[in-house]
């Protein structure tokens, strides 16, 4: 994909337009379609676009590896964190009234940070499966000149 | 309100998030030896919360924790009764028993740069393991479920056979099927009832009375689950998995996996369609009847032949599971007894012999070297080389035999005694042929092991190492303490069984 | 509606789960067999997802003026269902990888007989 001119520039002009986009789904998830697993993979879809076009070295060094296993982590943390508070404010597990004084705002609240907490998760593992596969498609190219090519 | 009133009030939802959200935090220590830590820290703690929730329970009943504070039947209910407290000790028991051993055993057969990921996928599981025991929404328990499951997959694919990865495949392949027929049930109950929680389900249904989209729930639910608990037939991926997986993983999937499932199968069963539906209208004990019975003998012929150890007691696990289904065949409290008791013994005992073959594997290893396969020519002499590990084998033998003394015991009795109680004494005589090949398979180790001379030049002592000996033997003991004192077990087995039959 | 346009959502859900088990059944491999489960599990999307529309009905927000509403709770129960399909075959391809690096096929019978043969 290095040499093709078009591909490379509408990939430039789309991908801030995509990444909006998923800005959009996220916060806008509260008054319709939308939420934070969908934002995730449109979030996730952006990066795999450029990896797609610009190669993988440079979406790695845009996303890197360590950054993504720290952020999988953190996404499953932060949902639980909004659990752990509302039972630390004395409510049960995931009690969002409790997150405020009036509880209608602690239920935005709570789901808010939850979402957060769905996108961070979902993008990362989304990019993670595809660095991993991608990388394991540029072992095969090495190794399946010498056998028959791997149908049958 | 002060840090212990909040544990307190919220134990049933700690027992899930203490390992779920651990999970995630050994992710990010990444160090092997923090992520032990963790891990050992949330199974203890589990296990501590499992303990709390069945004192709990035993002094006032049934637990009914609101998700997020929406009140069933519509938010998510998590709900402890003496049954689901049950099944959650023997979890949790067992990953406190299993987490200090698999650091001696991953170290030697699982690559040292995965330690990290095995701890995360071993809490996942065991999250999702008590998650699908505690929850009381159905949705939940599927969601659940493919929590255990998906780990589950990862675990047996650890292995450092080549066929590990093809064992883990298959396990995925029958595994999503059978969940995705608990979901195809589940969606149909939904679609009759109009909700999820399983209480408020049960209540609609039996007002409700019994439509053709119910029994197709039931079919879907049946299958589903027979599937994931290894019913014959539906056992085909037992075996390899259980042969190929590390075997730290070998002895927890073992001693909980199918368990949890049969837990699934008795709550659908009982408390959801309501025993008059399931074992009065239709042929189902007839037929849950006859797979038993050939799983205890047909698993049980199989296992003798078979020249792996561990793929030898994978077959007998097989067999064992159609003990737990014999007794729900039976559709009595004495049946149920059985069934619900042998969940418990079964497990220890088979928990313990996985836990020793994995001792086992270490020390016939050359040292540095992957851990081979458990074949009987490798086992010769075996007794002299490692008595501690070849006499626990042959004492949980003697459990999956049912000698007087053992956990095992207990079990076969009710068992006999709900054969007895029906009238069927045919059957009386098929549960004591079939332990006669319990014998056969536990003889053919003794032979091996006692009586034939080690291969010249390997005569040496290569005892397992002691972290891996003591939580095996404890499990021993647990095995011969509840086949003498059984106030725990049949006690509690029991009061649940004629709550359950009697209940609706 | 009645008679068949009725059920249409149902005779569909039916045609992809036998498609999609069959699939998995007759297929050997590996990828194919995924592709399969995948199919399968679509039509349980369907069966939940499909019954939770009412024909006129709207969108499940308080408002004047609308009586009917679709039930929203099918969608979310399929949102999760969709994920752990999405995670089920991520996983099962990288271990269909996996298997092709180790056994240098994914047809279910070769790998049989490779290891028989080892």
């Amino acid at each position: 994909m290095k040499m093709q001119m078009v591909p490379r520039v509408i990939a430039k002009l789309l991908i801030p337009f995509i990444l909006l986009f998923a800005l959009y789904v996220q916060f806008h998830g509260d008054f319709g379609p939308g939420g934070g697993f969908q934002a995730g993979v449109i979030l996730a879809a952006a990066v795999i676009f450029y990896g797609l076009i610009y190669g993988l070295p440079l979406a790695r060094r845009a996303v890197p590896d360590s950054l993504l296993e720290v952020l999988i982590a953190a996404g499953v943390l932060i949902y639980g964190g909004v659990g752990v508070i509302g039972m630390l404010l004395g409510g049960n597990f995931l009690d969002y009234f409790v997150l405020d004084s009036d509880p209608v705002h602690g239920q935005h609240r709570g789901i808010f940070w939850v979402e957060v907490g769905v996108a961070v998760t979902v993008s990362s593992v989304m990019l993670k499966i595809f660095y991993m596969f991608a990388d394991r498609a540029n072992l095969e190219d090495e190794d399946v000149t010498d056998e028959t090519g791997g149908g049958t | 309100m002060s840090i212990g009133q909040t544990i307190g009030a919220n134990l049933p939802a700690l027992q899930v998030v203490t390992p779920l959200l651990a999970a995630p935090l050994v992710l990010l220590l990444r160090s092997p030896r923090l992520a032990y830590a963790v891990t050992l820290a949330a199974s203890f703690a589990s296990l501590a919360i499992a303990i709390a929730l069945w004192q709990q329970v035993a002094t006032m009943g049934p637990i009914s924790y609101a998700m997020g504070s929406w009140p069933p039947p519509w938010g998510i209910e998590y709900r402890v009764d003496r049954l689901s407290a049950f099944v959650l000790l023997l979890v949790s028991l067992m990953a406190a028993v299993v987490v200090p051993y698999s650091r001696t055993s991953i170290a030697r057969e699982i690559p040292a740069d995965s330690h990290t990921l095995y701890y995360v996928m071993f809490l996942l599981c065991l999250a999702g393991l008590l998650g699908i025991t505690i929850t009381g929404d159905a949705f939940n328990i599927f969601v659940f479920l493919e929590v255990s499951s998906l780990s589950t997959y990862v675990l047996i694919a650890f292995g450092r056979d080549r066929r590990a990865l093809v064992a883990s495949y298959q396990y995925l392949i029958m595994g999503s099927i059978g969940a995705t027929f608990i979901v195809i049930g589940i969606g149909l109950l939904y679609l009759m009832t109009g909700t999820l929680n399983l209480v408020d389900m049960a209540g609609r249904l039996a007002a409700g009375g019994t439509s053709r989209p119910v029994l197709a729930a039931l079919a879907f639910l049946t299958v589903g689950i027979s599937l994931k608990l290894a019913l014959f037939p539906l056992h085909q991926w037992l075996p390899n998995a259980y042969t190929h997986a590390p075997s730290a993983v070998t002895a927890f999937l073992a001693a909980t996996a199918t368990k949890v499932s049969v837990y699934v199968l008795i709550r659908f069963y009982f408390t959801v369609f309501g025993e008059s539906l399931v074992f009065h209208k239709l042929p189902l004990p007839q037929i849950m009847l006859w797979l038993s019975l050939l799983a205890m003998f047909a698993a049980n012929a199989v296992a003798i032949s078979q020249n792996n150890l561990k793929r030898l007691f994978a077959y007998s696990s097989v067999a064992q599971i159609g003990y737990i289904t014999l007794g729900l065949s039976f559709d009595s409290v004495n049946g149920l007894t059985a069934s619900i008791v042998h969940l418990f013994n079964h497990g220890l005992a088979k928990g313990a012999i996985f836990l020793l073959i994995g001792g086992l594997v270490i020390g016939i290893a050359k040292p540095g070297a992957v851990p081979p396969a458990p074949t009987f020519d490798r086992l010769a002499g075996l007794a002299r080389r490692m008595p501690l590990t070849s006499f626990g084998i042959v004492l949980g033998g003697l459990s999956l035999i049912g000698v007087p003394g053992t956990a095992g015991f207990i079990t076969k009795w009710y068992l006999i005694l709900a054969a007895m109680e029906s009238g069927q004494w045919w059957l009386v005589a098929a549960i004591l042929l079939s332990s006669l090949l319990a014998v056969a398979y536990v003889w053919r180790f003794v032979e091996v092991a006692y009586f034939r001379a080690p291969p010249a030049g390997q005569e040496e002592r290569c005892e397992a190492p002691l972290t891996m000996l003591i939580p095996a033997w404890l499990l021993l003991a647990a095995t011969f303490w509840f086949g003498l004192d059984t106030s725990l077990t049949v006690g509690t087995a029991t009061e649940i069984a004629q709550q359950l039959v009697r209940g609706q | 509606m009645s008679g068949f346009g009725s059920h249409f959502s149902y005779a569909v859900t039916v045609f992809l789960m036998i498609a999609g088990l069959f699939i998995v059944m007759a297929r050997g491999n590996l990828i194919k067999k995924l592709v399969g489960l995948s199919v399968f599990q679509t039509s349980v999307y369907l069966l939940y997802i499909a019954p939770g529309k009412l024909i006129g009905g709207t969108a499940p927000i308080v408002a004047s003026g609308y009586q009917i509403y679709s039930n929203p709770l099918p969608h979310v129960l399929i949102l999760t269902a969709i994920v752990v399909g999405v995670a089920t075959l991520a996983l099962g391809l990288a271990l269909a990888v996996r298997i092709r690096e180790a056994y240098g096929t994914i047809e279910e019978d070769e790998i049989l007989e490779r290891d028989v043969a080892s």
